[in-house]
């Protein structure tokens, strides 16, 4: 009998792996927690609302329509179980539902493409409704055609900052202001690295072009900002630049520092992690093709470190030619050229990292009164309080302790401040602390599962 | 309110249209809009915050968050961004005191 081999993620990571065990004349189960493949940045458009692929992913138009039909043309030759989530992992068993059945699936192998969130500073005010993240804005236009406001301002640093305001201004969104906490000679910095992709180099560049075009100022190096709002709506938006506030008006706002792998699954397979200098988080260890420390069990993509969908796409062969190659099963491609491509991913994103840096001082310096955790409301101070009260100095101590990461995100969204609090007041240093322990389910799920699926059963 | 606040929608698109209700107002929105999409056209939030901090209407757009569940008024709860709106649907964005929690 054939091994059965699981693949989580339908984003292109998990696409491309698929594609590649396929190719093997495997049969994988492709578990997606969506309704349509793509992940979250080939996120295909609601029914009815026909735009082409060029409006959608713009310039990565090409490559979407690619993914996708390589995607529909694995048909059954997969085992595609859409709208399924994996919520907890025991030895070789995933613990999945569909939202009505509960069940268990056993896996010879494993391959988790679970992608990433966006990483998040959080700014006084970032709870009021109209705040969203950048990839949730750019989730709203690609997949509902809308706006997250009627007026938006775009806070944060990274990649991601740049692409959303662009696609903004060409939907014909009014975008007020682009505000980035990083700094030109930081993008100076970055840009030798960042030639590693010149193509994707010069995109950007003419991204930001395109703002200028559309007379969108774009403002760096700013701090102290503040969301305006009366807890019910955003009125505007407040910070400083070169020791002068500034004000401007909006009634949306979209915020993100490129973005954290989400690491749950692994984490609860047992994989071994370490600090990732580059990303400046914790990460699973992995070697060049993605084997993580557990045998049977690969990593791909953004859930390992963050290089962007085309690194997902090659990352997603690597982990099936690991896969193959540990089943002493040829590779369907030669993976020298792809291992070639991924150090120059690498490259890239270690000048992304230079160019626009996470801001560990908008974290500690964050105010007393302003919340921490979205999730149970739990604000900076009483965190600084319970640190010092508890005398923890790593993050499981003082989330236990404050609930700082123990809400519904299980520390999605807070996490990296929290951590970065922490190693300021008395705390282990950043890159000896250790993540957040995960617990099943991963994401909240309704209690009438347990209650309807009382006798569980085998899938 | 006389200020415009909320999703914009820019691309309409060829769509039907759906009736349902917030906080037992009739409203509308378009086939295919998640349950958030179709609350913040309607310039409504998502949820209060059951720590007393005011309204939420989401954040992530990608079920990660865990801030836009919404309750149903037969009871049911669902992550808006990840929910289509259907016709009919009873949304109840206010916190229910804890008689009104389904079952209680």
């Amino acid at each position: 009998m054939a091994r059965r081999v699981v693949i989580v993620g339908a984003g292109p990571a998990g696409i491309r792996a698929a594609e590649a065990l396929v190719q093997a004349g495997l049969r994988p189960v492709v578990i997606d927690r969506e309704v349509k493949s793509g992940g979250q940045i080939y996120r295909r458009p609601a029914e009815g609302l026909d735009r082409p692929a060029e409006h959608l992913y713009g310039g990565d138009a090409a490559k979407a329509r690619a993914l996708h039909a390589t995607f529909d043309t694995l048909g059954t030759s997969i085992d595609y179980r859409p709208r399924t989530e994996v919520f907890g992992i025991t030895e070789n068993l995933l613990h999945m539902h569909d939202g009505d059945r509960l069940y268990d699936l056993h896996f010879d192998d494993l391959i988790l493409a679970t992608g990433a969130t966006d990483r998040i500073a959080p700014i006084p005010g970032w709870t009021q409704p109209g705040v969203y993240t950048l990839g949730g804005a750019q989730i709203a236009l690609k997949a509902q055609g809308c706006a997250i406001g009627h007026r938006v301002a775009f806070v944060g640093s990274g990649p991601l900052l740049t692409l959303v305001a662009a696609q903004y201004a060409a939907a014909g969104a009014e975008v007020a202001a682009v505000l980035d906490t990083s700094s030109f000679a930081a993008l100076r910095r970055g840009l030798p690295l960042m030639a590693a992709r010149p193509g994707l180099l010069l995109r950007g560049l003419k991204l930001r072009a395109s703002l200028r075009r559309h007379d969108i100022p774009y403002v760096t190096g700013v701090r102290d900002i503040r969301i305006e709002g009366d807890g019910t709506r955003v009125t505007g938006l407040r910070w400083t630049v070169k020791g002068k506030t500034r004000h401007l008006d909006c009634d949306g706002v979209g915020m993100g520092w490129h973005l954290r792998s989400e690491t749950q699954l692994a984490q609860l397979a047992g994989c071994a992690f370490g600090w990732d200098p580059v990303g400046r988080q914790n990460a699973p260890d992995i070697d060049d093709m993605g084997r993580s420390s557990c045998p049977h069990v690969y990593l791909a993509g953004d859930s390992t470190r963050i290089l962007g969908a085309d690194g997902a796409e090659t990352a997603g062969y690597l982990a099936a030619a690991a896969c193959l190659e540990d089943m002493e099963r040829p590779a369907p491609f030669p993976v020298a050229r792809l291992l070639r491509r991924m150090q120059l991913m690498r490259r890239f994103a270690r000048g992304i990292a230079m160019a626009f840096p996470y801001p560990d001082d908008i974290c500690t310096d964050l105010p007393d009164e302003a919340l921490l955790c979205r999730c149970e409301a739990i604000t900076a101070g009483d965190y600084r309080a319970t640190i010092a009260k508890a005398h923890a100095i790593e993050p499981n101590r003082a989330k236990s302790l404050s609930r700082v990461g123990m809400g519904r995100c299980q520390g999605r969204y807070c996490g990296a401040v929290a951590a970065r609090i922490l190693a300021v007041n008395g705390g282990l240093p950043l890159e000896q602390q250790p993540g957040l322990r995960p617990q099943a389910p991963v994401r909240p799920m309704p209690m009438r599962l347990l209650r309807d699926n009382a006798e569980e059963t085998a899938g | 309110m006389s200020v415009p606040t909320g999703f914009r929608r820019l691309v309409p698109g060829n769509r039907r249209t759906i009736r349902f209700s917030i906080d037992g107002q009739p409203v509308q929105a378009l086939a295919g809009d998640s349950v958030l999409t179709a609350l913040r056209i309607n310039m409504a939030p998502a949820r209060t915050s059951e720590f007393g901090d005011g309204s939420r209407a989401g954040f992530c757009l990608m079920g990660a968050c865990q801030d836009c569940w919404v309750t149903l008024k037969d009871g049911r709860r669902l992550r808006a961004c990840e929910t289509p709106v259907e016709d009919g649907m009873d949304i109840i964005t206010s916190l229910p005191s804890e008689t009104q929690w389904p079952g209680a």
